[in-house]
């Protein structure tokens, strides 16, 4: 052989990768690649394509079965030594019952749209990078599913996610968001979840509930968060790789990609919103507010990070000076809203103890005592009476982001942002001027939506009442999974592990 | 004598998920159980697909294969994400044992130029079929919707990419990290007469649209008929050729693929066992594929180990069809 120079890395990696690709000649390229074109998303040269990380097969092999080693030396001995009991508080494992029911089948669907671009692409260094996110993803799902197996052993409404997943209605919010990116092209694919949701907003969905876990004393699932976060690292560069790729390589993909980072901002955002009940409520032990966790991670990381792409003509998300406005309400905004419809929901909710209450108004000191404690208070004097207050009537949903139409305007905390428009004379409703406008953009896409209320209504959820809904097609164990945390199995398990004697009514908060 | 540490062993509410239950019983489930069934979404899709606004999402019509429950299909192996990564980190070992040795002892690169140049126009180019295959497999993760029969294809379309890179390595090790083998052997693929019937499959298999037909095709019927072709008889061929070392560098290939092909014909048996219906379909794309896959080996045979080598792969390739109550059309004899 005639001896050249000696590659380098990056050479070698792409003689290993893109290499084993060739142009077809017996069948047509498009053919082979349907899906690159329509959604008007140009391609001059995937050579351009700069692999985010170089890992070759037996690399991966090798330092993931490494890594799933330890993690299940950890799980075998959580359950072994019933590590459940050194959690915080009995009321922490809610935040459990939420990401198995709202997050995991995120990762099993991120898997299932990543195997599917990771066919798609004609630039074989994307695929295989997108190939590999997909068997990561896979493996969040199932590494997810081993960690809470546990749990769901001792305490309740972590016992039927998925189906739980397609069927309740506060969880058609993840569920519509990632039906929304999967049925989008490849590309918007990849900007919705690699970049802005893995790379723009990442470390407000997983940091909070692998902090918080750490903070909480569930060694399962930090260990998973832990052993995730080198995964986690790989795929917030394939996210910025993308958008870099898609904006240097046509001057016509800028405006296309600026849309799409307007609406997946924004409903990432409003998925978020589920993230933030959590970090301020559902923790026992608070890691941080989500206030200052919104501040961190998206007005000073997001800020610099919009700011480094200015030079491919791209501008911050349209309404994230809304976003950023909402940070003060929309944690109370959520809990509120749980808490009245605690009788349908797989977790359990209460009304914060009185220090907490306190942590609230220090960390929220422009709104929470002027709007939400009073709240609380009522609630709680209500409760006291035997009159915990639940809601009856089923909640108005927004049309794009299907959270109730429970947000403010930004100038007036006491007004909903609704709106509405009318399509094919058909009304529309939406929480913010945000998700009509997305709406505006594809209503063909959105009037499709499967609204959890709606179609109980429509009679299509199992049953004409609400305690048959709840039972005969949520699959809840009424008394067990739903209603307040205080009066729950839960909590009578917790306090026989801890020795703690039930508190007189009167000693509540 | 057995030392019994006493522990606090602690009463449970419940042994399993309840998706787990209904299908297995109130019992401790496994962990490929708890990793495998009934974790994907099932129903109330939001949004019909701009790519395919005639189905849904994880849309069960994207084969024309038909199951009551997918889930009749499962993996031998038990092969959930953690026990497939490592198993294979195990045998990435000991093969990265043997491209070290190679390297070092000089094993590939001291051979004859003319032996070297076989290697390149003979073998190394079958790690474009490891790509084709790897995208075939990535579609059916990505289609195909029960967990047990996704998650095992996209295990498939991984171990493609690594089995390609090995092949890789061979040619680096021929040229000493430069491409330059690589170039040469890559122009065998497209250039070659011999090599076009295969690179034509190649790239037939990627335009077919039915996962089921695909699966069939890459995993049992090229997959099949090329590794014992490739790593049985090209390999002794090799051998006596004097470049009996190429055998340490396709050690993964063999097991490799004495592994998938306990998991293949698991897939094939039950989706045969369903229905009438099935079995038929199944057996019109053997008998439309089957012939082609021998037609593409042919010339590569011809050049190497002789035609004679075919009937052997092919009666090899019926006995397997025979177990999944198909029947193979007896292309090479």
């Amino acid at each position: 052989m005639t001896a050249t120079k000696k590659l380098n890395l990056k050479q070698k990696y792409q003689y290993l990768t893109r290499d084993m690709d060739w142009e077809p000649s017996y069948q047509k390229k498009s053919d082979i690649f349907p899906q690159e074109d329509f959604e008007g998303i140009k391609i001059v040269d995937w050579d351009g394509w700069e692999d985010p990380f170089r890992l070759t097969m037996d690399a991966y092999w090798k330092y993931q079965a490494e890594k799933e080693k330890k993690l299940y030396a950890i799980f075998d001995a959580f359950a072994q030594n019933n590590g459940h009991q050194n959690i915080s508080d009995g009321r922490y494992v809610n935040s459990l019952k939420l990401f198995l029911s709202g997050v995991s089948p995120l990762e099993y669907a991120a898997f299932q749209g990543y195997a599917k671009v990771g066919r798609q692409f004609s630039g074989a260094g994307a695929r295989v990078a997108c190939q590999m996110q997909a068997i990561d993803e896979l493996r969040h799902s199932q590494t997810q599913q081993h960690a809470m197996s546990h749990y769901n052993k001792h305490f309740n409404g972590l016992h039927d996610a998925p189906l739980m997943h397609d069927r309740v209605w506060f969880l058609s919010v993840p569920k519509s968001f990632f039906d929304d990116a999967r049925s989008a092209g490849p590309f918007e694919f990849l900007t919705a979840i690699s970049f802005s949701f893995e790379y723009v907003l990442t470390n407000l969905l997983f940091v909070p509930f692998m902090s918080g876990a750490a903070y909480n004393g569930d060694m399962a699932t930090v260990t998973f968060g832990f052993s995730a976060q080198s995964d986690e690292a790989r795929h917030m560069t394939l996210g910025l790789e993308i958008i870099k790729f898609l904006l240097e390589q046509h001057e016509d993909n800028v405006p296309i990609v600026q849309k799409w980072i307007d609406k997946w901002f924004w409903r990432g955002f409003r998925l978020l919103s589920l993230v933030s009940m959590m970090m301020d409520y559902m923790l026992p032990n608070k890691v941080m507010s989500w206030q200052e966790a919104w501040e961190v991670y998206y007005e000073q990381s997001g800020g610099a990070l919009f700011k480094d792409l200015e030079r491919y003509g791209i501008r911050p998300p349209k309404y994230q000076d809304v976003a950023n406005a909402a940070k003060e309400h929309i944690s109370h905004q959520l809990w509120s809203t749980f808490y009245q419809y605690g009788q349908a929901t797989n977790f359990h909710t209460w009304i914060p103890k009185k220090e907490e209450l306190d942590w609230l108004a220090e960390k929220y000191p422009n709104s929470f005592d002027k709007y939400y404690r009073p709240r609380f208070e009522h609630w709680d004097a209500l409760q006291k009476k035997g009159e915990r207050f639940y809601n009856p009537t089923l909640p108005q949903l927004c049309q794009v982001c299907q959270v109730p139409v429970l947000f403010t305007e930004t100038d007036d905390p006491t007004a909903f942002s609704h709106r509405d428009t009318v399509y094919k004379e058909e009304r529309y409703h939406f929480c913010s001027e945000a998700c009509c406008e997305i709406f505006d953009n594809e209503p063909e896409k959105y009037i499709q939506a499967w609204l959890p209320v709606h179609q109980i209504y429509q009679g299509n959820c199992g049953g004409p009442d609400l305690p048959s809904v709840l039972s005969d097609y949520y699959h809840f164990n009424l008394g067990e999974d739903n209603l307040d945390f205080s009066g729950s199995p839960d909590e009578k398990r917790w306090n026989e592990i801890k020795g703690i004697k039930p508190l007189d009514k009167d000693d509540v908060a | 004598m057995s030392v019994e540490i006493k522990t606090n062993s602690v009463s449970t509410i419940r042994n399993t998920y309840s998706h787990i239950k209904r299908r297995f019983g109130d019992k401790p489930a496994t962990r490929y159980q708890e990793a495998s069934y009934d974790i994907e979404a099932t129903e109330n899709f939001h949004y019909k697909p701009l790519w395919d606004p005639q189905r849904s999402l994880n849309d069960a019509s994207r084969t024309s294969i038909k199951m009551k429950d997918w889930y009749q299909i499962s993996d031998p192996r038990q092969f959930y994400y953690g026990a497939y990564v490592g198993n294979r980190a195990k045998m990435q070992e000991s093969a990265e044992t043997s491209y070290k040795f190679c390297e070092k002892r000089d094993l590939i690169s001291s051979l004859e130029e003319s032996i070297q140049l076989k290697i390149l126009k003979y073998l190394v180019p079958f790690r474009h079929l490891n790509l084709s295959a790897n995208m075939n497999n990535s579609m059916i993760a990505g289609d195909s919707i029960a967990t047990t029969v996704a998650q095992a294809h996209i295990y498939q379309s991984m171990d493609h990419l690594g089995m390609g890179q090995y092949l890789s390595r061979i040619a680096l090790m021929i040229d000493g990290n430069t491409g330059a083998a690589l170039n040469t052997s890559k122009t065998f693929w497209m250039d070659d007469p011999m090599w076009q019937p295969m690179r034509k499959l190649a790239e037939d298999s990627m335009v077919v649209q039915d996962w089921f037909e695909l699966s069939l095709l890459q995993n049992l019927l090229i997959d099949k008929a090329l590794f014992s072709f490739v790593y049985e008889a090209m390999d002794e061929w090799f051998g006596t050729l004097g470049a009996k070392d190429i055998s340490m560098l396709t050690e993964f290939m063999r097991d490799w693929n004495k592994d998938t092909t306990r998991w293949i014909l698991a897939v094939v048996k039950t989706a045969v066992a369903e229905s009438d219906d099935n079995k038929e379909k199944l057996q019109a794309w053997v008998n439309l594929w089957e012939p082609q896959v021998f037609a593409a080996l042919a010339p590569i045979a011809q050049e190497t180990v002789g035609k004679e080598a075919l009937p052997k792969i092919q009666n090899e390739l019926a006995a397997l069809l025979k177990k999944t109550g198909l029947q193979s059309t007896g292309a090479a004899l």
